[in-house]
């Protein structure tokens, strides 16, 4: 009973944490590509408080809401589509994987209740990683159908692209990870994210990212090739392809699908930290306290060590996020060739020779000195 | 057709060209990167420390700083010392006006022997206005002027784009006119 009650919490938390994510992330979207770019952002929506004219802007955290009411309340445009079932179907196969693979990711501490300890993470899953790719590559299916159902050419065009593009950097990602899997041994999220809660050399947190520094860099891009935004935005380029696979989606589909691309930021970002940056660690942080290098402890006790948790993998996402956000008003467009090429002939090849460097490194370090 | 030669794109003597540092990417992409985020933490922190990180004004609340002198924004109708206007209801501004947006109620003012005649309503349509100043011009007793003030021009109706006599009085004399304005003596009476 007890179990199921926390399971419930947990899941209620994430849905609540990727919702709010969603929503907030078109705020910050905004408000940061206009400080990038010396604007103020949108500030305009308000709500007002009824029977007085007291108006709430709030930075114009109120824009996200006033997005989605017009996505509810637009008409629902549909074109005679060759398959009526794929188009309807197309907007949740994209939304709903993206959502679960949160399911598998450890995002606080094990939280003890009443003698029972509970890693924090809705599905224990021993295939963690594998699941998230899993899931992940059921997008690119959501993608394809959204393109063929259309009966339309931009779309298709856009389909054709998203597939060859999601598939080629699916490779990379799945090469870049493969490295990690070496190096702990498992491929269950909480097992890894627990493996870099110590320190390395006494100083440095033992996070991913310092024992594999281009699998990180590496990853992050082919992440970001994933999530179809600038600069890997090919599938929807607008000034070629006018939307791409959603050219013909109006209303909330299309609201799911810029739903979904939102909430993939915030599941990058979290699936980066678990990998890379010691999922909801501190630098010194055990789970009696801090440790800190001079030898110095100072105690604390669990609620507050599970709340620091939380908080920091919230953190270290919502840093992430901004990271993306940043690449994406940077970086100009590739063109079509460039972006397999990248791929093909520059990440891939890293990739596998990161993956030679890391089995060769933990081979000589497994078997001692000969 | 056939004679027709094939496209070959021209070269430049001043094509750019990147070298293996550019064409590798990677360490260019790190360039912008720093770049747009040294630009974001600027402003950030600008934000962040109670300042304005960008030059934009909030433009129906907050008027724009650079507004020349002369601007021709929005006109006032100058006053007397006692605070009345100085107009006399002679209608040249509204004859002489192209886009016809002035409209004068005269009235008698038995009280004033020396300006009998008084706008009674003095109104300007601002959503046909074209700020030419011609008003100015024509008015023979200096009694509209324009500054570089604009109106509160946005708004969801054309029906109440209207200055009236009330607004178009209150512009605190001591301050902003593009001419300085007369002080009237206390010897004349206040009445030159």
């Amino acid at each position: 009973m007890q179990d199921l009650a926390v399971t419930l919490i947990y899941v209620a938390y994430a849905l609540g944490l990727l919702l709010t994510f969603g929503t907030v992330l078109t705020w910050v979207e905004r408000k940061q590509a206009a400080i990038m770019a010396d604007r103020i952002g949108a500030n305009r929506a308000y709500v007002r408080i009824p029977f007085t004219q007291v108006k709430l802007v709030w930075l114009g955290l109120f824009h996200g809401l006033a997005d989605g009411l017009k996505m509810l309340l637009k008409e629902d445009f549909k074109p005679v589509p060759y398959d009526r079932l794929a188009y309807a179907i197309a907007p949740w196969v994209t939304f709903v994987p993206v959502m679960l693979v949160f399911a598998v990711i450890p995002f606080g501490g094990t939280l003890v209740v009443g003698g029972r300890s509970y890693p924090m993470q809705i599905a224990p899953i021993d295939a963690g990683l594998l699941v998230v790719f899993a899931f992940s590559g059921i997008t690119i299916i959501g993608t394809m159908l959204a393109g063929w159902s259309s009966s339309n050419k931009f779309s298709m065009l856009g389909a054709l692209r998203a597939g060859s593009q999601l598939i080629s950097y699916e490779l990379v990602m799945g090469l870049t990870v493969l490295g990690l899997i070496f190096l702990y041994g498992t491929v269950e999220l909480v097992s890894i994210v627990e493996q870099q809660s110590g320190t390395l050399l006494g100083v440095l947190p033992a996070w991913g990212i310092f024992y594999q520094p281009f699998a990180a860099v590496l990853f992050l891009t082919a992440a970001v090739a994933e999530n179809k935004r600038i600069p890997f935005d090919l599938p929807e380029a607008e000034s070629e392809l006018i939307a791409g696979y959603m050219t013909e989606y109006s209303a909330m589909k299309m609201g799911l699908f810029m739903f979904a691309e939102f909430i993939e930021i915030a599941i990058i970002a979290a699936l980066f930290s678990t990998l890379f940056l010691g999922g909801y660690n501190l630098p010194w942080m055990t789970d009696a306290g801090f440790v800190l290098p001079g030898g110095r402890v100072i105690a604390m006790n669990h609620v507050a060590v599970v709340a620091i948790q939380m908080l920091t993998f919230l953190g270290k996402v919502l840093l992430l996020c901004s990271f993306q956000i940043l690449i994406r008003w940077t970086l100009p467009r590739f063109r079509w060739d460039q972006l397999l090429g990248f791929a093909w002939r520059f990440l891939l090849p890293l990739a596998i020779l990161n993956l030679v460097v890391t089995v060769a490194a933990v081979w000589v370090l497994r078997s001692g000195p000969p | 057709m056939s004679s027709r030669k094939p496209y070959v794109r021209r070269r430049y003597w001043n094509e750019p060209a990147m070298g293996w540092w550019e064409r590798l990417y990677l360490f260019e992409v790190v360039r912008g990167l720093w770049i747009t985020g040294g630009v974001f933490l600027h402003n950030m922190w600008k934000w962040m420390t109670g300042r304005k990180g960008a030059l934009t004004a909030y433009y129906p609340e907050e008027l724009r700083a650079d507004y020349a002198a002369r601007n021709r924004g929005k006109h006032i109708l100058t006053q007397r010392p006692d605070g009345r206007p100085q107009c006399v209801a002679c209608n040249m501004c509204a004859t002489v006006c192209p886009a016809q947006v002035i409209e004068i109620d005269a009235a008698f003012d038995p009280d004033d022997p020396a300006h009998p005649k008084y706008p009674a309503r003095f109104e300007i349509d601002y959503s046909r206005c074209v700020f030419c100043g011609l008003c100015v011009e024509a008015c023979p007793e200096d009694a509209i002027r324009m500054v570089k003030e604009t109106p509160g021009l946005p708004g969801f109706d054309r029906n109440r784009m209207w200055l009236g006599k009330e607004e178009l009085l209150d512009w605190q004399p001591q301050r902003d006119v593009a001419k300085p304005y007369p002080v009237a003596s206390e010897a004349a009476g206040g009445r030159p």
